[in-house]
């Protein structure tokens, strides 16, 4: 079977190559990167411009964008026809191509969020040392962990207050620098769609930018609802302990998630939402009132085949129920969660109108593909390119931080 | 003991010594990389389809996929043929079943999904055939979007594809403006019409030329002043497919009519 011939369904007049070959995971792709970014520009919002009620969260999201951020190669990869040539990109980058830079962009912005985190950490790996290495009889483990952060110091002791306030610099400049690259990293991811002239719904040198901004309330969202999730999985955890042992309960310990927090990050959330909302109605009503060549064919997808999707699904349930929910005063934790879960899910379907939407039409603007998602695969690729390969790469980041945190803890530790 | 200094010092001098050598070597760009007599300077390739001749046989396709090997019933081809039949309400319906490798068997045309239009032939205000391959277009997008690389345009203006160098990103599928580009089912990477190049740069005919028996196909030099195909596409009025995306299509047609997509 040819490739793509699994989950498209063609009608009218199609030419006969014609498939949908970027599936769910280039849907995930963009997905991805655009919560890594996202979750950075927050955490920058404190670091650079000192926002002082999101410390909580600064710490939390950048190491959140550093799990996400391994992660987001993982569709590419898995979409590839050829994977373990994946990395001829890297060997002979054609500049030519939007995708070459991936390699460049992404490790650039990888260096910076890695460093970023070492100089917010560096501290505490030298007093984890420290404090391993006065420990009279280490057990196998113990050993494991010195070994580790010795590691991780990278030999640098130096704890003096002049070497602290230069972590603070550090981190201050990376940040600012990271604000850029991270917008780069995902107009860039944009720009590889924006350029494809072929495709008249993808064509438009506002999808670099609507990206950045649809990237930048994922992020947030994505945030805000682990910190949350995090937040009072702890509570329920040190309370339910507490009751074990039946000691007297420390407030400290037992806080969960601050509804403060939330509600300030809230405030960003909705500037960028306003902002995604708006750039992506003007390109509709631009392409409605130049009604070129395409539009015909477009107006079919948008307003016809795609109705549900794009404006029931993405504008109605993923962008202006969570916009009145947050807009709505009195601001609760549930309230929050139901509302980051749905601009979330709205993002998600902004993608997949994305993605799928251009190709859901043919190359001749007399016929129309249908993209049937493989649910039960029955094969290698109907896994990758089905639910199940989405729902990996869902899962990926989470797990991957589960593993992080054991290594830059989120909470608990304090300056 | 080794000072800082000194191992930063032998650090660069090592590179610089090691980068000496390094120079010699030369990266050499898959174009270069020509075997054999064939001079590709003096020469440019373009293809003229007569649209007048056609008359949907299909013997083209099915000589295009036994030369170049692409599975024969995979529902995928390099070349197809297209029908357009234009009713007298102005309706414009068109298709092109299995790309028209067993020509078009039914008088109804196809519309996706084991459905038909039944056309009377009293409704029937014009109708004919179109056959498709790749443009070998002068600016292809399709090199521009490869980010390795793997596909590139020959000196005498045909791209192709390196086998054995796509990571099959399907990038190149989707700047295609004309849909030639697919992925080959048996290589797992990007595949489409290269002019039968392994015959062309050895004096013969594409396998479509040659299958065609009314002589609807032709491929020429436009270099070459007296070539025959290059003199027609200079004199005659020929027209290109899509020229709005500014590929500079070198496929040209006598006898486009605007319902061709």
């Amino acid at each position: 079977m040819v490739h793509g011939e699994a989950w498209t369904l063609k009608e009218l007049f199609v030419y006969p190559n014609e498939y949908i070959y970027w599936s769910v995971q280039i849907v995930m792709y963009p997905f991805m990167t655009g919560l890594v970014a996202g979750a950075f520009v927050l955490s920058s919002l404190y670091h650079v411009f000192g926002i002082k009620q999101l410390k909580d969260m600064a710490r939390f999201s950048l190491v959140f964008s550093f799990a996400l951020l391994l992660v987001a190669p993982v569709p590419l990869q898995l979409h590839l026809q050829q994977p373990l040539r994946g990395i001829n990109v890297f060997m002979t980058p054609h500049f030519t191509s939007a995708i070459a830079a991936f390699g460049i962009v992404f490790s650039t912005y990888a260096a910076i969020v890695a460093s970023e985190l070492w100089f917010v950490y560096r501290r505490y790996f030298i007093e984890t040392v420290l404090s391993l290495r006065g420990k009279a009889d280490k057990g196998f483990f113990e050993k494991i962990r010195q070994g580790i952060f010795s590691l991780l110091t990278l030999g640098s002791y130096d704890v003096s207050e002049k070497a602290l306030k230069a972590d603070e610099k550090a981190v201050k400049i990376l940040a600012g620098v990271g604000i850029p690259v991270a917008c780069f990293l995902h107009g860039y991811a944009g720009f590889i769609f924006g350029s494809v002239k072929a495709n008249a719904l993808w064509m438009t040198p506002l999808m670099p930018v609507i990206f950045i901004m649809s990237a930048i309330v994922s992020g947030i969202a994505l945030c805000m609802l682990t910190y949350i999730a995090v937040m009072e999985i702890r509570k329920f955890l040190v309370s339910s302990r507490r009751q074990a042992l039946s000691r007297p309960q420390a407030r400290e310990e037992l806080k969960g998630a601050e509804i403060q927090v939330i509600s300030i990050t809230a405030k960003y959330l909705l500037l960028f939402l306003v902002f995604a909302i708006s750039l992506e109605l003007l390109d509709l009503v631009f392409r409605g009132y130049t009604a070129v060549k395409s539009w015909d064919v477009l107006r079919s997808v948008i307003y016809g085949r795609d109705f549900f999707d794009i404006f029931i699904l993405q504008y109605g349930v993923g962008n202006l129920v969570p916009l009145m929910l947050f807009l709505v005063p009195g601001l609760t934790i549930k309230r929050a969660v139901v509302g980051t879960l749905l601009v979330l899910f709205g993002v998600f379907m902004m993608r997949w109108n994305v993605v799928i939407g251009g190709q859901s039409f043919s190359l001749t603007f007399a016929g129309y593909m249908h993209y049937h998602l493989p649910i039960v695969p029955h094969n290698l690729e109907t896994f990758k390119e089905g639910l199940g390969g989405a729902l990996t790469v869902a899962a990926m980041p989470f797990f991957l931080f589960w593993i992080m945190n054991k290594i830059f803890p989120v909470f608990g530790y304090n300056k | 003991m080794i000072t800082r200094r000194d191992f930063l010092k032998y650090t660069l001098k090592g590179a610089a010594g090691l980068a000496v050598p390094v120079a010699a070597l030369e990266i050499a760009a898959p174009g270069k990389l020509f075997a054999g007599k064939y001079d590709p300077s003096g020469v440019r390739w373009v293809f003229l389809v007569d649209t007048l001749k056609c008359v949907g046989c299909g013997l083209c396709v099915k000589a295009c996929k036994l030369e170049n090997e692409i599975p024969y019933d995979a529902n995928v081809t390099r070349t197809w043929v297209e029908r357009y039949v234009l009713t007298k309400d102005g309706r414009v319906s068109a298709d092109t079943p299995k790309g028209a490798r067993d020509g078009f068997l039914t008088e109804k045309v196809e519309l996706g999904q084991g459905k038909y239009r039944d056309i009377k032939k009293e409704e029937i205000e014009k109708a004919f055939f179109v056959p498709k391959l790749c443009n070998q277009c002068q600016n292809p997008p399709c090199v521009q979007v490869c980010p390795v690389g793997a596909t590139y345009q020959t000196p005498d203006g045909v791209v192709l594809i390196d086998r054995k160098w796509c990571i099959g990103c399907g990038y190149c599928i989707m700047a295609c403006p004309y849909g030639v580009r697919f992925f080959h089912p048996v290589y797992h990477v990007a595949e489409k019409c290269n002019f039968c190049y392994h015959r062309i740069t050895k004096g013969m005919n594409t396998a479509c030329v040659d299958a065609c028996p009314f002589g609807a196909r032709k491929i020429g030099n436009m270099k070459d002043p007296n070539d025959p195909v290059a003199k027609i596409i200079a004199s005659e009025r020929v027209g290109v497919l899509k020229e709005e995306y500014g590929t500079k299509p070198q496929v040209y047609y006598i006898g486009l009519s605007k319902e061709v997509r």
